[in-house]
């Protein structure tokens, strides 16, 4: 049995790529490394298998690791739209950056963002029981961060040395979860049915993991983001917009 | 959901069809077959003083007399021929486009600044409002808009894109929504030097047309994109707008972020809402409009729809997707993302 396969990528369509991952994985392949990707959509989505490493060279097409549930994907190079789309538990860690919607929909696993992400990541993330998704961005998001969020966590590091977050609709509509974010984060930011609380010692000693799983993989030094101060926004309900359409 | 992409060379370079092609059938998952296009600015320097008018006639023998009365009628036709096609294999053959090199007899429209150009709105208008089984689909002059109902590769085929070569090209690979898919529908949109790829859906189609069609421009290609491409001609030719402002005008800010900025900002921000209130774009979108001098690209104010630029020298990218850009230029440094309602704009130094 092989450990590791590699498969060329260029030029090829996702169907007969994510066909090959799939007979790779079915025969016990745990490490699998895809060169020269462009584009390809839908990579990894579905797939299953805790201890499967995928490493993509290039840029992966929208809804990378769809429903996936278990795998390591590792992306050498930005991702297109909904990395983790609905995802289910594993890991997706960026080299790069990532487009709009990054997390859509997730219900569990953990996604890594080096760099910066466009616009609604984190879009309806959710949580049950023992399933709470989670997405670390390096540097900045972009507009209606957390919208309609309903669980899990959001967390903005702001690598960059900017400010993490300076456009409109943050946590627009959420109603579960929460956005935590470095630094301070102005209230015209907020969305509607999101608050600003400061984060507790607890929630600290909770995010310190993931900083640390952060650091790790892109090789910084986790110090200075342990110790920096972080604004948590939260839902100021859990139906934000009740009476919007009805009177009640 | 549909696919965009447009490029500039702004030292005028030219660049044949073939790269566009492939960056376009990168995102076929956004097309449904029904629709593809693209627009090219430079592709007929023999003719460049002409305005080039592309029309779809539903049979030359029938309807082509009408057409060249009218043309004649307001202007004298230097050439015209069929645009050669080749055969597709699930491409039907709808249409014949013709393409006409028209020189407007501007002494016919004395009142007026712009004769020439109102010479030609109002012949396409003409055209496309009552002259039976023609459509004139593109009427810029030194470019060209080649579209059919198809995917990306068979329209580009159908035309054999690679044959032509410009300094602005952008492609359309549409999944129509709200409206059939046909060739008129089909992107890019285009009047006079006026050419529009879009990505989205405008709500206020209703609102945005009652408007345009004050100012004499008709509706009649059942798609709302259209209305963008005479809303520009409207603002940017006629009114004299800048970029810039037509995009302030067509995206503007929300109140609340008006309500924060600068007085003199705030004046000038209030004073086009108020002005453009019925030309404001609502809905999901991302657009790029080109002339023979520029391309712009913006999206929505909320950024409902994808846009990436990016860079290579004298190059300007800018597409729903990343990967689209790459496959047409792999040596892009990294690509970016512009503010919602914030332009991408693209200008030509030579």
């Amino acid at each position: 049995m092989m450990e590791s396969v590699t498969i060329d990528a260029a030029g090829m369509h996702y169907t007969p790529l994510n066909k090959q991952i799939r007979a790779a994985v079915a025969a016990g392949v745990k490490r699998i490394v895809l060169e020269h990707v462009l584009g390809q959509r839908f990579i990894a989505d579905g797939l299953r298998g805790d201890d499967v490493v995928i490493e993509i060279h290039g840029v992966p097409g929208g809804d990378l690791g769809m429903f996936m549930s278990g795998p390591t994907v590792i992306v050498h190079g930005n991702c297109e739209h909904a990395p983790g789309n609905t995802m289910d538990s594993g890991t997706i860690v960026v080299h790069g950056s990532a487009g709009d919607a990054v997390a859509h929909s997730m219900r569990g696993g953990t996604i890594f963002v080096r760099g910066h992400i466009g616009y609604r990541g984190g879009i309806h993330m959710k949580q049950y029981q023992e399933k709470r998704p989670t997405l670390v961005i390096g540097e900045y998001s972009r507009a209606f961060l957390g919208e309609y969020m309903a669980g899990g966590t959001v967390l903005v590091l702001g690598l960059h040395g900017g400010v993490p977050v300076e456009e409109r609709g943050l946590g627009s509509g959420i109603h579960g979860g929460e956005i935590i974010i470095r630094g301070d984060v102005d209230d015209q930011y907020l969305g509607v049915g999101a608050m600003k609380t400061v984060l507790s010692e607890q929630d600290r000693e909770r995010i310190a993991p993931l900083i640390r799983q952060f650091a790790d993989h892109f090789g910084i030094d986790a110090a200075p983001l342990l110790s920096a101060a972080y604004t948590r926004i939260v839902p100021v309900s859990g139906r934000p917009f009740a009476g919007k359409y009805t009177n009640e | 959901m549909c696919g965009i992409i447009g490029v500039i060379d702004r030292n005028r370079s030219l660049m044949d069809g073939s790269h566009i092609k492939s960056a376009l059938s990168m995102m076929n998952e956004r097309g449904s077959g029904e629709g593809a296009g693209y627009v090219a600015y430079g592709v007929y320097p023999e003719f460049k003083d002409y305005y080039a008018l592309h029309v779809f006639f539903d049979n030359v023998h029938e309807h082509k007399k009408a057409v060249d009365a009218l043309l004649s009628q307001w202007g004298t036709i230097i050439h015209d021929e069929e645009i050669p096609t080749y055969e597709q294999q699930g491409l039907r053959r709808v249409h014949t486009p013709w393409r006409y090199f028209f020189a407007p007899d501007t002494s016919l429209m004395t009142r007026s600044s712009t004769p020439a150009e109102d010479i030609v709105t109002s012949l396409v208008m003409k055209v496309n409002t009552q002259v039976t089984g023609a459509l004139i689909f593109s009427s810029g002059k030194n470019l060209g808009v080649f579209k059919a109902a198809g995917w990306p590769e068979e329209v580009a085929d159908f035309y054999r894109i690679e044959d032509y070569s410009g300094y602005i090209w952008m492609g359309h690979n549409r999944y129509p929504t709200n409206t059939p898919g046909w060739w008129g529908g089909a992107h890019p949109f285009n009047l006079l030097n006026w050419s529009v790829v879009h990505n989205g859906e405008i709500t206020s189609y209703g609102t945005n047309r009652r408007y345009i069609e004050s100012f004499g421009y008709q509706c009649s290609m059942f798609t709302d994109t259209e209305v963008v491409a005479y809303m520009v001609d409207l603002l940017a030719r006629q009114h004299g707008l800048s970029q810039e402002m037509t995009v302030r005008a067509l995206a503007p800010p929300f109140w609340d972020e008006i309500d924060r900025e600068v007085p003199k900002q705030q004046e000038l921000d209030r004073a086009i809402r108020l002005t453009y209130a019925s030309a404001m774009m609502n809905g999901p979108f991302a657009i790029v409009v080109a002339d023979q001098d520029t391309m712009v690209a913006f999206t929505d104010r909320s950024k409902l729809r994808p846009l990436v630029g990016a860079e290579n020298g004298s190059k300007l990218y800018v597409s729903s997707e990343e990967a689209a850009i790459r496959a047409m230029d792999p040596d892009i440094d990294d690509v970016f993302t512009p503010r919602a309602g914030d332009p991408i704009i693209g200008r030509v130094v030579a």
